[in-house]
């Protein structure tokens, strides 16, 4: 049985859509991301599975229960960290947690979790004095504390420090390692390449793409490099017998099949002209080229959709 | 409903009030200060022998006013705002042991504030014979009629205007309710302030504590049903978010 279901979702709040038709399901162990800009639908798809919205159509199910119905048994097996906001500012991270550990039968220890989430030097720090990457593994600390089977991570790293998401990502992978199905929204796609099996691509309240990073981002149809600014494209061109780009300033796409001969090619080209060759990227795109280009394909294709609202839309 | 989830919350609210300057103030130092001033000092013309007679049963109608509307709506206002009550929504934590531990707080909160204004009061002189069963009682039903308020309050509007709504709430109570004159002298309107919670509170409170000239049965009818009334719409009204 998947950890967590969506079929055909659909949210709206009177006439805003904010989550259009969202499918996908995630198995326990597996760490999956929901990505896309802001007001794609993420947290509404997130807020209906934690049971905060109810589906105007499609069907959630969270460990084959229902977020609404099934509130209470669903509780103690969940664990929620919102957007933002959900701590008392004026307890430190060792009493929220504690106050918080007080709620399960089998909670974590408290100080244990402190340590784990890199919070000991502030742990007696009120949480409205916290940095808000400090404030972010604190709530990340409460959605631990009873163990749950499925966390439920909205923005876990937005404004944390590197070494900050270095925790984040650690205790992500540890708990895929315990098997508790972990899924995060961001929109940072550097950051769930990092740390999902599978992303969920979602713009508009749609699913775009979805897949492991990896699958995503290979089948690339270009050969990319960086170089100085200001080569000359057209004699590069007739020499690969291809179109060749500046796409941005010391940026270039050449729209060649990423063939050892094509690269050959460019780098003797490049070694001719005396140019340097900063990067090269061939096959591989990374996250955030299919990101764009599926972003614009449906932009290109879509005319003006429907507005859709990452913010929960207060009725 | 968990027991140690009871406890652990019970005590978090009442750490969470008594750590905070600003709920001490309207808990402890208002009504304190009221009591000293208004008793010590002759502002205003009482219907007593003594003047401390007629302030100790109002301030202590008024700590509940603070302890269950000021500070309990406020308060519940701001978690609400913080979304700490929508987070709680997603734990084993059943609103109505977060309820309960509320008004177990606040009732601790009231029991220190009436040992603390009673000994007060018999220091300024105060000797009070009645009845403590019909004080309790009125005491008990203005904490539910006042939580009620706060609550809605609290439920319904954004935890600024809670803050703001429920201070100017106090005020007006405090103007009209019998706490600081006798309510008499409001004249015809004395008719329309009988009808709020706070007046009605006063009311049963100065008999109960005097030895009673009579029941008044206004007072407890109007209480009761205030005590009633804004539970239940807080309860059909509340919002978590």
């Amino acid at each position: 049985m998947p950890a967590v279901e969506v079929e055909a979702l659909r949210v709206s709040f009177g006439p805003v859509v904010a989550v259009q038709d969202v499918s996908f399901a995630a198995e326990p162990g597996e760490v999956v991301a929901l990505i896309g800009p802001n007001g794609a639908g993420k947290t509404t798809t997130v807020e209906t599975l934690e049971g905060y919205r109810r589906p105007s159509a499609g069907r959630v199910r969270v460990l084959g229960l229902d977020p609404v119905a099934d509130r209470r048994t669903l509780a103690p097996r969940i664990g929620v960290m919102l957007q933002d906001g959900g701590s008392y500012p004026v307890l430190s991270p060792e009493r929220a947690i504690r106050l918080f550990a007080s709620y399960y039968d089998e909670a974590r220890d408290p100080a244990e979790l402190v340590e784990l989430t890199g919070l000991a030097s502030v742990a007696s720090t009120p949480a409205k004095r916290l940095s808000g990457g400090e404030r972010k593994r604190l709530a990340l600390a409460l959605a631990l504390v009873g163990r749950p089977r499925v966390a439920f991570l909205d923005e876990p790293t937005a404004g944390v420090d590197p070494a900050g998401r270095l925790v984040v990502r650690e205790i992500v992978s540890s708990l895929r390692e315990d098997g508790v199905c972990v899924l995060l929204t961001t929109h940072e796609l550097a950051e769930a390449e990092r740390v999902a099996d599978r992303v969920v691509i979602v713009d508009h309240g749609r699913v775009v793409a979805s897949g492991r990073p990896g699958d995503l981002v290979t089948g690339g149809r270009d050969v990319r490099f960086s170089a100085p600014a200001g080569i000359d494209v057209a004699a590069l061109a007739s020499a690969l017998e291809a179109a060749v780009a500046e796409v941005a300033p010391g940026e270039y796409r050449v729209d060649a099949p990423p063939t050892p001969t094509t690269v050959a090619a460019l780098t003797a080209w490049l070694a001719e002209s005396d140019l340097p060759l900063a990067d090269l990227r061939a096959g591989r795109q990374t996250l955030e080229d299919v990101f764009f280009r599926l972003v614009s394909e449906r932009a290109g294709s879509d005319g003006p959709g429907e507005h859709a609202g990452d913010e929960p839309v207060d009725q | 409903m968990s027991r140690r989830a009871l406890r652990a919350q019970t005590v978090e609210e009442l750490r969470m009030t008594v750590g905070q300057g600003e709920r001490l103030l309207v808990t402890f130092v208002i009504p304190v200060l009221g009591l000293v001033l208004f008793s010590a000092v002759p502002i205003v013309a009482t219907d007593t022998a003594s003047r401390v007679d007629f302030f100790a049963p109002g301030v202590l109608g008024l700590a509940v006013v603070s302890t269950s509307m000021v500070n309990l709506g406020i308060a519940t206002g701001f978690e609400r705002g913080w979304g700490v009550l929508k987070r709680l929504g997603t734990t084993p934590l059943r609103s109505s042991t977060l309820l309960l531990a509320k008004m177990l707080a606040v009732l601790a909160v009231e029991v220190v504030q009436v040992v603390l204004l009673g000994a007060i009061a018999a220091g300024l002189g105060w000797r009070p014979h009645g009845s403590v069963g019909l004080a309790v009682a009125a005491e008990l039903l203005g904490t539910a009629a006042f939580a009620g308020i706060g609550f809605l309050l609290a439920g319904t509007l954004r935890a600024e205007v809670t803050l703001a709504v429920a201070n100017g709430l106090y005020v007006v109570m405090l103007g009209i309710s019998g706490i600081m004159f006798p309510l008499r002298r409001l004249g015809g309107f004395a008719a329309v302030a009988r009808l709020l919670p706070a007046a009605a509170l006063t009311d049963v409170l100065h008999p109960a504590l005097t030895g009673g000239v009579g029941v008044p049965v206004e007072g407890w009818i109007v209480l009761a049903l205030w005590a009633v009334a804004t539970p239940v719409v807080a309860a059909a009204t509340f919002r978590f978010e």
